[in-house]
């Protein structure tokens, strides 16, 4: 088979379960494509000859049963692999090797696949076009000198680019979501605590989670079902019932309530969007879903809530980052000379700044005007959804205000970077699921995406929703090999 | 104990002062493993050999609280008549140390696991009641060791981590000796409890001082200095001593107080300013986004109250009542609690108020000489119990008994196997002191006839020679009766 690569992960299971295609193949397949791809720079690192060997292994003893049996797959890397460097995208942990191995990815080998990289993204996953990486930009495949969203660009990239069948990113304020959109992919953000968090580098902890990026709806189901898990050793996973997601993915939707929030209608929001959005609706129609209009009235706030709480956490969180016990560290003339040099070498711009702004929000005497107060806003964004879906069961958006932009664009103005994440921030705040679809192009010939969002606990119902909306939309992603020679 | 007040007033010129305490106690949960992770505890281990990723704070590494850790807390909450919160929260305390792998210590500040509660203590003149603010857990940090290597620090992670309980004081305590009683009742009760050993030598317990200084009858508190780190009872008193005086001093000169940390330097005996109020670290405290609120219900607190003992203020009410001890031997009895398991072992076989004149008197005073612990005591309660049953039932003297103790002390030996062995037990047969008696008063016929003529007073001499006869183990009773007859 010439064409594995353009495969679903769905049909790969398939194949090598029906023994039409071996492990070995289908891995050489998506290495060698990722060889080929080197001018996309999704890779921080390889691990392609480990791959290969762990096929061959695979197929000596194949288990079939698996949920992923002998699957290729590279990993944002934010996940910490045993034994292999794990970086964030950035410079201070540029040559760190856990010894230990994160939950979700622990899960995913489990189900019998195969590790074959580590994905580039934005430094400590602080981005949105993946340009804060230490280990350069990534290019989306849609066009070159595009950004591929961020931060689990490298993630979205790969995917779009077929350079793994599947993938994990992180969305801690929509880091999945937004490079699904910019990338013609599938993404999902599970509910807070589905994922568990153990052995993911922190960004803001209270607001990250692990989900799946993929080609189609059936196969982010497919990879929900295999990394959500209860975990005792992150206290803030939860323990409750979960669905066989794939299984039971159905495109029945008749009869959903699907609300429609006026606040997302945001000034100087391009008419492409509006019009995708409507499109939307009438897809949703179309599926017999009931669109219902709702307020969530506390949406423009959720962006300056957004960017205290997840710099408050990050300014904590990065503080281990001090060249004292592992990662970089620069030399200094006494212990405090250490740190600034380490932390002012090792962190990049964009990192500096969040744990700066994040530094400040926490300073006494400013605590109870930002800090706290943002905490308030945020239970008011969440009491928001709750009034909400006492009338609806998901709610329908636009995941991004726009489509790609080009690399360099934005670089400069960090509030127009932080604009994009306008529509998936509330979501992260609340807590709740929410999963980008591609739904259309727009004038440049760039995907759009729609943003599904659920209630807690509510995966099952939004990745339906987007089942039965991908077909309707029949979404053709307009990659031309452009940076194959 | 000392009957004088315990009363600690400086006097300058014609102004009396009064000192004000309040103690921040840090107390080392006694626990298998740390608050956050499975690492041990055990004091002494080689250095970075009970570290976990969790501890070195890894990248992705997350903490989980260690329920034996809030168990001990809130028994501890218990121990101290405390009101127990149902919902605490852990915060981060922001700091960059090279012992701190997190770059913040996970602590409770705003809503801690235990809230306001008391301790008795007894002083000379009466008791006195002190207020405990709050306890709260935090975790502790690992050590600088500065002193190995003339240009670098090494960092030993072992204690990183740790569980302690910081237990603050209401600012009640007005004089060192208070201040020694509270700690000591504090270790009391938490050695009772099971919750901390106390041991202030391998630092399970640590105190930061706060003290201040106001002329005796305001109301008004002055300002405060917080000494940190103080691990001896001695060290407490020597640098409130200090502290006292040099604040008194700055006042008495017209000059103001500020308020700062100091270090206590036990070398000098004194105290120096370590930063000011200016310096002090901005420590960022906010909710720690890894950890849920800590809710605990009515039925889990019920369930550690049922499994608290006896603790030594009511012990001491029932020693009183129970066994007729005085207040004063009260106290002394439960001051430990295996001071108060061993006296209750010992008087479980034998007499009351022999054995708490034994345990008081030579007991103490034998460890003390050894420098030992009533756990490491060479008699075994039940061989003490023993040796009391010989005095009560006149088979040895008070004495004799003496020399036995003596030799028990060397060894845990059955004293009566030792009074057998050496033939020490008592001559309490009429026949032979009759015998042994005659032959004194016929050795000694012109003194015999001096006593009968009215020289009353050589019946001590009698009695003495008879004693010395028979090595001293003639019934001094039975001898006294025998004489009179015979004289």
């Amino acid at each position: 088979m010439s064409d594995i690569t353009k495969q679903t992960l769905s049909e790969l299971v398939n194949n090598i379960k029906k023994k039409k295609l071996s492990s070995s193949e289908v891995t050489k397949a998506f290495v060698d494509r990722s060889e080929k791809s080197k001018e996309l720079n999704t890779y921080i690192t390889e691990d392609f000859s480990n791959a290969l060997d762990k096929a061959k292994k695979f197929d000596a003893n194949p288990n079939l049963d698996l949920k992923l049996p002998g699957i290729p797959m590279a990993v944002k890397d934010l996940f910490c692999t045993a034994n292999l460097r794990t970086t964030a995208g950035s410079k201070i942990l540029n040559n760190f090797e856990p010894t230990y191995e994160s939950t979700v990815t622990q899960n995913i080998w489990n189900e019998g696949a195969i590790l074959i990289g580590k994905l580039n993204c934005d430094e400590f996953a602080m981005g949105s076009s993946n340009e804060t990486s230490f280990f350069g930009n990534v290019q989306n495949p849609i066009d070159k000198n595009l950004v591929p969203g961020g931060s689990s660009g490298g993630s979205s990239s790969a995917v779009a680019a077929q350079l793994t069948p599947i993938t994990i990113g992180t969305d801690t304020g929509g880091s999945i979501r937004q490079p699904a959109s910019f990338t013609g992919t599938v993404g999902l953000k599970p509910t807070y605590g589905s994922c568990s968090r153990y052995g993911i580098v922190a960004f803001a902890s209270s607001l990250d989670q692990a989900g799946p990026m993929a080609q189609n709806v059936k196969d982010c189901a497919l990879l929900q079902e295999v990394i959500s898990s209860y975990d005792q050793k992150d206290s803030t996973s939860i323990d409750f019932k979960r669905n066989q997601y794939s299984k039971e993915l159905t495109k029945n939707i008749k009869g959903k309530k699907i609300g429609i929030p006026k606040e997302y209608r945001v000034d100087g929001m391009p008419k492409e969007v509006d019009d995708l959005w409507q499109k939307g609706i009438e897809y949703a129609k179309d599926c017999g879903a009931e669109i219902i209009d709702i307020s969530l009235p506390h949406t423009n706030y959720a962006l300056p809530t957004y960017y205290i709480v997840a710099p408050a956490e990050a300014s904590s969180n990065l503080a281990r980052y001090d060249g004292v016990k592992y990662g970089f560290r620069a030399d200094g003339e006494n212990l405090i000379d250490m740190y600034e040099k380490t932390r002012s070498e090792g962190f990049g711009a964009e990192v500096q700044r969040r744990i700066m702004i994040g530094t400040y929000v926490l300073s006494s005497g400013y605590y109870d005007a930002y800090y706290l107060k943002a905490q308030k806003v945020r239970k008011l964004i969440k009491n928001d959804f709750d009034e909400a879906y006492k009338k609806v069961d998901a709610i329908l958006t636009p995941s991004t205000p726009s489509s790609a932009f080009k690399i360099g664009e934005k670089t400069n103005d960090p509030v127009s970077m932080y604009l994009n994440d306008i529509f998936t921030v509330p979501v992260n705040l609340a807590g709740l699921p929410g999963i980008s679809i591609p739904a259309g192009h727009d004038s440049k010939g760039y995907p759009l995406g729609l943003q599904i969002i659920g209630k807690v606990f509510d995966e099952q119902n939004i990745l339906n929703i987007a089942y039965a909306m991908e077909e309707k939309i029949n979404f053709k992603n307009k990659i031309s090999d452009w940076w194959i020679k | 104990m000392s009957k004088e007040k315990s009363e600690y007033l400086i006097n300058r010129n014609d102004n009396q002062y009064e000192v004000v305490i309040g103690l921040e106690v840090h107390a080392q949960v006694l626990s298998q493993s740390k608050l956050f992770s499975t690492s041990a505890t055990k004091f002494g281990a080689e250095p970075n050999t009970q570290v976990s990723l969790v501890d070195a704070a890894f990248p992705g590494m997350l903490p989980v609280i260690n329920e034996f850790c809030v168990k001990q807390a809130i028994k501890t909450g218990i121990g101290l008549k405390a009101k127990i919160n149902k919902r605490s929260v852990f915060d981060r305390k922001n700091y960059f140390y090279a012992d701190l792998p997190q770059g913040y210590q996970i602590s409770q500040f705003k809503d801690p696991i235990v809230g306001e509660g008391k301790v008795i203590l007894d002083m000379p003149e009466g008791q006195k009641e002190v207020g405990i603010e709050r306890l709260h857990l935090e975790q502790d940090a690992g050590k600088s060791i500065h002193d190995l290597d003339p240009k670098n620090t090494f960092v030993d992670l072992n204690r990183s981590g740790v569980a302690l309980m910081e237990i603050v004081s209401k600012p009640d305590l007005r004089s060192p000796e208070e201040v020694n009683a509270y700690i000591k009742k504090l270790r009391s009760i938490m050695r009772y409890l099971g919750t901390c050993d106390g041991n202030m030598q391998e630092g399970s317990l640590r105190a930061d001082v706060n003290v201040s200084v106001r002329k005796k009858g305001t109301k008004d508190f002055g300002t405060r200095c917080e000494i940190k780190n103080v691990n001896s009872i001695k060290f407490m008193q020597m640098a409130i001593e200090y502290e006292a005086n040099r604040q008194v001093d700055l006042i008495e000169d017209g000059q103001s107080v500020d308020q700062e940390t100091r270090l206590f330097d036990t070398k000098k005996n004194e105290t120096r300013s370590m930063r000011s109020k200016e310096d002090a670290h901005d420590y960022r405290y906010f909710p720690d986004p890894d950890l849920l609120p800590l809710e605990v219900s009515d039925e889990f607190i019920d369930q550690l109250q049922s499994e608290i003992p006896e603790l030594p203020d009511e012990k001491k009410k029932r020693f009183i009542d129970q066994f007729k001890l005085t207040p004063y031997e009260a106290n002394i009895m439960v001051s430990d609690i295996e001071t108060s398991n061993y006296f209750e072992d010992v008087v479980k076989k034998s007499d009351v108020k022999l054995a708490t004149n034994w345990i008081i008197g030579e007991l103490f005073a034998a460890l003390n000489e050894k420098n030992l612990e009533i756990t490491g005591s060479p008699i075994s309660a039940g061989n003490l119990s023993k040796l009391i049953n010989l005095i009560k039932d006149g088979t040895i003297s008070g004495k004799i008994a003496k020399t036995v103790f003596e030799q028990m002390m060397e060894g845990d030996k059955d004293p009566k196997k030792i009074v057998e062995e050496k033939g020490l037990k008592q001559e309490s047969d009429p026949k032979a002191l009759e015998a042994l008696i005659d032959k004194v008063i016929d050795n000694n016929r012109d003194k015999a006839t001096e006593y009968k003529s009215g020289k009353v007073k050589l019946f001590g001499f009698f009695v003495g020679q008879v004693m010395k006869v028979s090595g001293g183990k003639a019934n001094p009773q039975l001898v006294n009766e025998i004489l009179k007859k015979k004289l």
